[in-house]
């Protein structure tokens, strides 16, 4: 009975293949028939018999989406306070990660367990108080304002995340560093610094996804002139009521890069959360 | 790939926190005589992400207590009357509503469900994809990550599209099953079956995050404690009870916070999916503070219910930074 190695069997990989498959299917379904929907006609959207290849193709959803509102503006705005709102976070956040993670001082355990709760809080319980704040800093319906409160969300995450990819960076490699002439910044920008970088990207792109994807505090934040993509699209009503195929040309285009920069780094994301970092 | 890249293959946690224990314990007697000399440095670290996070999380958790204790509507916002102070009469009020308990209950099944469903489901995916050939992972990656990455906002319209009652992709796909007749079904009369779609929505938006950290885990499993047991006769199950869930323990423990906190937490979902006014039997904690404050502009009374909310997250805050203090999490 003890000689059963779990060697992967054709027959059984066979049946995990066939589960995976149609996993695959269901969970990229929705992105599949956003991006269907966009490129076919969009009398083929209101067909009895739903279309699932978008062929012929057609721009014209795209056309349409475009000309119901001003698109490029709420993306430029989104790109910039989402864009601002990660700088900041990384650059605030890895100086309290590095804290937290490197040094041992009385308060350390309070500063951590602060984080950790600090990012439980709702953002929707806060919407309230930070709108009446903003309201009397004179910060309603700018971007300065909004960047600002987008902090409550990066910033603890920044920090904890962080902490997590510095703690897997073993200290000998600081320590022997120093023991080799090194100054501890000299240590940290040479040794860890390097080490990190995975972990910084993956921590901003997440950060910046956050941004990008935020909606309440846009929507009550910004009024409807300067708002950003996700009130945009929040918003997608034509005169003639909800049109879904522009809506989802709409989606498509501020989903998409999104999507394929996720793609592109997400290999590095994933190792980047658990994997040590000492090579054999 | 991932596995070549680490020798270090147990979980990262344990080891850099029983090694980090030392240091504090050596450090204890010397504090008290020359305390200030190496304490700085980390506090100067710190200092501006303790400021900012005062001015935008510190002040307004303040306000936000003091609001709910006061009387604060249109007038008081405009300056025209001075904001009063009622005591408990906003919260007599909130809790002697039956309306605010409904909501209540149905914020907490939402989000015990929503839960649920996205570790269980994170976890199956994450086990399947140790299972499955080279090709089958990459796309089930491709699929996850395409999700994870879809904004909210665009995932929501894009299920009210293919749940949309007249042209609906789904009511179409179930009208192909013999014996069911879902043509121009509206999912959204019930509340029942809307929170089913609602808590797909979500569900579909969190599982991708769980199922791929769950993976990268599952990867650093050491082979040898697996095959240990196996050798003394586990079963799969026992394998997994015993070595795989233990070893993983601090993935789940992080990963099962951070979903209690998104899911109490679910707003665009449930305010865009009803088209900005969600019904009385939609509302969520979320929607019902933010409907009293900014619809109602009752700033004080959606304050109240807010802290109240904020509370009852405590609860749960407080039970998993137990367990994360426990197991070592935080040292």
């Amino acid at each position: 009975m003890t000689t059963e190695v779990k060697q992967p069997r054709p027959k059984g990989r066979a049946v995990y293949n066939l589960i995976g498959l149609l996993v695959a299917a269901v969970m990229g379904f929705p992105v599949y028939w956003m991006i269907n929907t966009a490129l076919k006609p969009a009398k083929d959207s209101i067909s009895p018999t739903p279309k699932f290849l978008p062929f012929p193709l057609s721009l014209e959803n795209f056309h349409r989406a475009l000309q119901i509102s001003d698109f490029w503006g709420p993306v430029t705005r989104s790109l910039i306070i989402a864009g601002s709102t990660v700088g900041i976070g990384l650059v605030v956040g890895l100086l309290a990660a590095l804290a937290i993670s490197r040094f041992a001082f009385r308060g350390r355990k309070v500063v951590i367990v602060g984080i950790l709760t600090v990012q439980m809080v709702p953002l929707v319980a806060m919407i309230i108080p930070v709108f009446l704040l903003l309201n009397d800093l004179g910060q309603y319906n700018k971007l300065t304002g909004i960047i600002l409160t987008y902090l409550t969300f990066v910033l603890p995450f920044t920090v904890w995340t962080l902490r997590g990819f510095i703690v897997n960076i073993p200290k000998e490699l600081e320590e022997s560093a120093m023991v080799d002439g090194c100054t501890r910044t000299g240590a940290f920008v040479r040794v860890v610094f390097p080490l990190l970088a995975p972990g910084l990207v993956a921590t901003a792109i997440y950060g910046f996804i956050q941004a990008w994807n935020e909606y309440l505090y846009a929507l009550q934040l910004l009024s409807q002139q300067n708002t950003t993509a996700t009130v945009w699209l929040g918003n997608f009503t034509t005169t003639r009521g909800t049109e879904y195929a522009p809506m989802m040309a709409g989606s498509t285009m501020m989903a998409i890069p999104v999507v394929i920069f996720f793609l592109l780094v997400q290999r590095r994301i994933a190792s980047g959360l658990t994997a040590g970092a000492v090579k054999g | 790939m991932s596995a070549e890249t680490s020798t270090v293959k147990v979980p990262p946690q344990r080891p850099s926190s029983s090694t980090g224990a030392p240091a504090p314990r050596a450090e204890r007697p010397a504090r008290k005589s020359g305390r200030f000399s190496g304490q700085a440095a980390p506090w100067l670290l710190l200092a501006p992400t303790l400021v900012v996070l005062a001015v935008v999380l510190g002040y307004p958790l303040v306000r936000l207590a003091t609001l709910s204790f006061q009387k604060f509507g249109q007038s008081q916002l405009w300056g025209f009357q001075p904001t009063e102070w009622v005591g408990f009469q906003n919260f007599t009020t909130v809790l002697g509503d039956s309306v605010f308990w409904d909501v209540v209950v149905r914020t907490i099944l939402f989000a015990v469900g929503a839960v649920v469903f996205t570790m269980v489901i994170g976890m199956a995916l994450a086990m399947l994809l140790m299972r499955v050939s080279g090709w089958v992972k990459t796309l089930i990656n491709v699929a996850l990550v395409a999700s994870w990455a879809m904004p909210i906002v665009v995932a929501v319209t894009v299920f009210k599209w293919m749940f949309d009652s007249d042209y609906g992709v789904v009511n179409w796909l179930l009208s192909r099953i013999p014996g069911l007749d879902f043509d121009r079904h509206n999912w959204f009369i019930d509340s029942t079956q809307g929170f089913t779609i609602i808590m797909a929505l979500v569900v579909w938006g969190a599982v991708p995050f769980v199922a791929i950290t769950l993976h990268a885990g599952l990867t650093q499993v050491p082979k040898e404690l697996e095959e240990a047991a196996r050798m003394d006769g586990a079963g799969a199950v026992k394998v997994f009870r015993y070595v795989t869930l233990p070893v993983l323990k601090p993935i789940i423990v992080m990963l099962a916070t951070l979903s209690v906190i998104w899911d109490m937490g679910v707003f665009p979902q449930v305010f865009l999916m009803r088209g900005g006014h969600p019904e009385p039997e939609y509302q969520l904690l979320t929607t019902y503070s933010y409907d009293k404050a900014f619809v109602v502009n009752d700033y004080s009374m959606g304050s109240a219910i807010a802290l109240l909310t904020v509370l009852l997250l405590l609860g749960v805050i407080a039970v998993y930074m137990r367990q994360m203090l426990k197991i070592g999490e935080v040292e």
